[in-house]
């Protein structure tokens, strides 16, 4: 698929500027609960999910928000699950950290760091033995990667050959402790090298690289290979969650932060590139501020779930069959 | 026909296979039939896609099986031991047992995860081990706990058909037993208690192994004079705790069995669901059986003693009846 630096660089803006409005929103205590936000990260969720079909299941971590825009999640209901409303994606029963959008393809975000990789391996599976030419994707930061779910799920992909592709962002830090404290491999796509698995590392702030290494992926998991892991090097500009002062590390110079901004990257070389007018990158970052702006407003207008909710969806009833009674356990 | 509990749930997994592609059975050896030949036979019959063998990785097998059955598919999960679904409890508790609420009720995950725990047969404290009580505390979960050959077949082929993760809890002491079973199996469904004997003085709530003790206990009882009801609840979550209060109604005193450690055993959760709801019926405490508060014993002097049977039962029973 060409690079479609437009697209990208919309749905880059649209988690942009969710995000900076939700870590506003946090303040005001109007969002709820434990945020970890990806700004800084946007390029590879947009380069990635932009190539996917909405019947290709991806997963996510607790680093989930930009992940379920890309694949085509409403804000509003995006906001409203963050907000805790019955509006919201999964009717305020998930959150930030359990964001699911399964008419597009999003099957969901997990709070336990590398629990979502074998269940991407299970919807490859799935795909494979019901005959669909669908490709899983599960992304996960390097701080999963120390997790034995990675190498179980590693191991067992490529001994069944699935159609999965593991995207690794690896922003330096798992949590507060940088990668060197954690391990001695400093490369993601190394740690996998006695697998077997086709792998690459890309600078995860440049989209068209990243658009580049993950369409050869898919291209080839869709032809029936697999599996592969792509890991793509980038910078998380805020804490580990909001609220966090980040004392572990330095704040990043402005000076460098332009350079290494993916959204301002992919502006410049749009324009020196002549893909699109420099007017109509600014009308893209206006237009999406203004469809946040629109989902926090709509958002805001649900009311919260029934008191019972809960209850009532512990378990799930068999089709055609009114709700069983809650399960007195 | 006579059967064993073994053979019924193999038979029950292929009656299901058959009946829906969308059925699969991944587990270690499980192509090899697993250490006691409950999966033999299914690969030669429905092939290597759909019998799976897995690598010691019982925490991707369960999240594996998670996904899949987003997905779309049914799996059945084969844990060797009980005693090894600690390495499975992320996938299976914050995973499988919270997707269809957390989503909102968008998900939902049809998995049966199939196990077998007990002492008995000097395997020591890692392979002996009844956990049962700690999946009863996670919402979301089911859990089914037969001691019957038929209704092992008839509660799989339920767990199986079910739109939630079902934990399918056997004993490896029962599987040998030879049962007459129907020939056309019925499912039993999910939450439904079964009366093994009738009574009048007392009521014996026994699950999994400690069923055929109860029934020891209570034909030692009879020859007595005393007229034990024995109940197997067959499903612990979820319960039916009806079939167990009206019983003590009637009979006005309550033993529980089982071969789960007592302390914090899921007898406990039914001696207080009793109490509550038939306190003014109740003529003295509830009873509980239950193994002593240690880890299961290698040597076979000490696991015998350490595992409950039909003595405690009728200990317990007679102190009931005081």
């Amino acid at each position: 698929m060409a690079f479609d630096a437009r697209a990208v660089l919309r749905t880059m803006w649209r988690i942009r500027h969710f995000e900076e409005r939700v870590g506003q929103l946090k303040r005001a205590d109007e969002v709820h609960g434990l945020l970890h936000l990806s700004v800084g990260q946007e390029g590879v969720a947009a380069a990635v999910c932009s190539q996917l079909r909405d019947d290709d299941p991806v997963y996510s971590g607790h680093r989930a928000h930009g992940h379920a825009i890309a694949k085509g999640a409403p804000l509003d209901r995006v906001m409203a699950e963050l907000m805790g409303r019955d509006a919201g994606l999964c009717r305020g029963l998930g959150g930030s950290m359990h964001l699911v959008d399964l008419s597009r393809g999003f099957m969901g975000a997990t709070g336990v760091v590398g629990g979502n990789i074998p269940m991407a391996l299970g919807s490859a599976l799935a795909a494979r033995l019901r005959g669909g030419d669908q490709v899983a994707v599960v992304f996960f930061g390097d701080g999963a990667v120390q997790a034995g779910h990675f190498h179980e799920s590693v191991n067992l992909a490529t001994l069944w050959g699935l159609p999965v592709i593991l995207v690794c962002e690896n922003n330096g830090f798992a949590e507060f402790t940088p990668r060197s404290a954690h391990t001695n491999v400093e490369r993601v796509s190394d740690v996998v090298a006695p697998y077997g698995l086709t792998r690459d590392t890309v600078d995860g702030n440049d989209v068209e690289a990243v658009w580049e290494a993950f369409g050869g992926f898919l291209d080839a998991a869709r032809g029936g290979a697999g599996p592969m892991l792509l890991e793509c090097l980038t910078y998380r500009l805020r804490g580990h969650y909001e609220g966090d002062p980040a004392k572990y590390r330095e704040a990043i110079a402005k000076a460098d932060w332009q350079e290494k901004d993916p959204i301002l990257r992919l502006q410049r070389r749009g324009a020196a590139g002549g893909w699109f007018a420099e007017e109509e990158a600014i009308a893209i970052g206006r237009e999406t501020a203004d469809e946040v702006e629109e989902a926090v407003r709509a958002a805001r207008e649900s009311p919260f779930p029934p008191a019972g909710l809960a209850a009532e969806l512990t378990y799930a009833s068999p089709p055609g069959r009114s709700p069983e009674e809650p399960v007195r356990a | 026909m006579k059967t064993t509990y073994l053979k019924a749930l193999g038979e029950a997994m292929a009656r299901a296979m058959r009946a829906d592609p969308d059925v699969l059975v991944l587990g270690e050896d499980v192509a090899e039939g697993g250490p006691y030949g409950t999966t033999t036979g299914l690969v030669e019959e429905f092939g290597a896609e759909r019998v799976r063998n897995t690598p010691i990785s019982e925490g991707a097998i369960c999240g594996v099986a998670v996904g899949a059955a987003q997905s779309g598919l049914r799996p059945v999960i084969e844990v060797m031991f009980i005693d090894f679904v600690t390495l499975a409890l992320d996938q299976l508790v914050n995973q499988a047992a919270k997707a269809h609420a957390m989503s909102g009720g968008q998900l939902t995950v049809p998995l049966v995860l199939r196990t077998q725990g007990g002492a008995g047969r000097r395997w020591a404290a890692q392979h002996s081990q009844s956990l049962e009580s700690w999946l009863t505390h996670i919402p979301g979960l089911k859990v089914v706990m037969p001691s019957r050959a038929a209704d092992a077949a008839g509660l799989l082929a339920s767990a199986i058909a079910d739109p939630n993760p079902v934990v399918f809890v056997e004993n490896k002491t029962l599987y040998f037993k030879s049962e007459e079973v129907p020939d056309d199996v019925e499912p039993v469904p999910i939450g439904s208690a079964a009366v093994l004997r009738a009574g009048r003085d007392l009521t014996i709530v026994a699950l999994s192994r400690l069923v055929d003790e109860s029934l020891a206990a209570a034909e030692r009882l009879a020859g007595e004079g005393i007229e034990a009801e024995v109940i197997d609840p067959r499903t612990l979550v979820p319960l039916e705790l009806n079939a167990i209060v009206e019983s003590v109604k009637r009979t006005n005193r309550l033993v529980v069995a089982h071969e789960a450690v007592e302390h914090g055993g899921f007898g406990a959760e039914i001696a207080a669901s009793v109490q509550r709801a038939a306190f003014d019926w109740l003529d003295a405490p509830v009873e509980r059986v239950g193994a002593p508060f240690s880890p299961v014993p290698f040597s076979p002097p000490l696991e015998d003693a350490y595992v409950p049977g039909a003595d405690e039962v009728y200990a317990a029973a007679r102190a009931v009846l005081r």
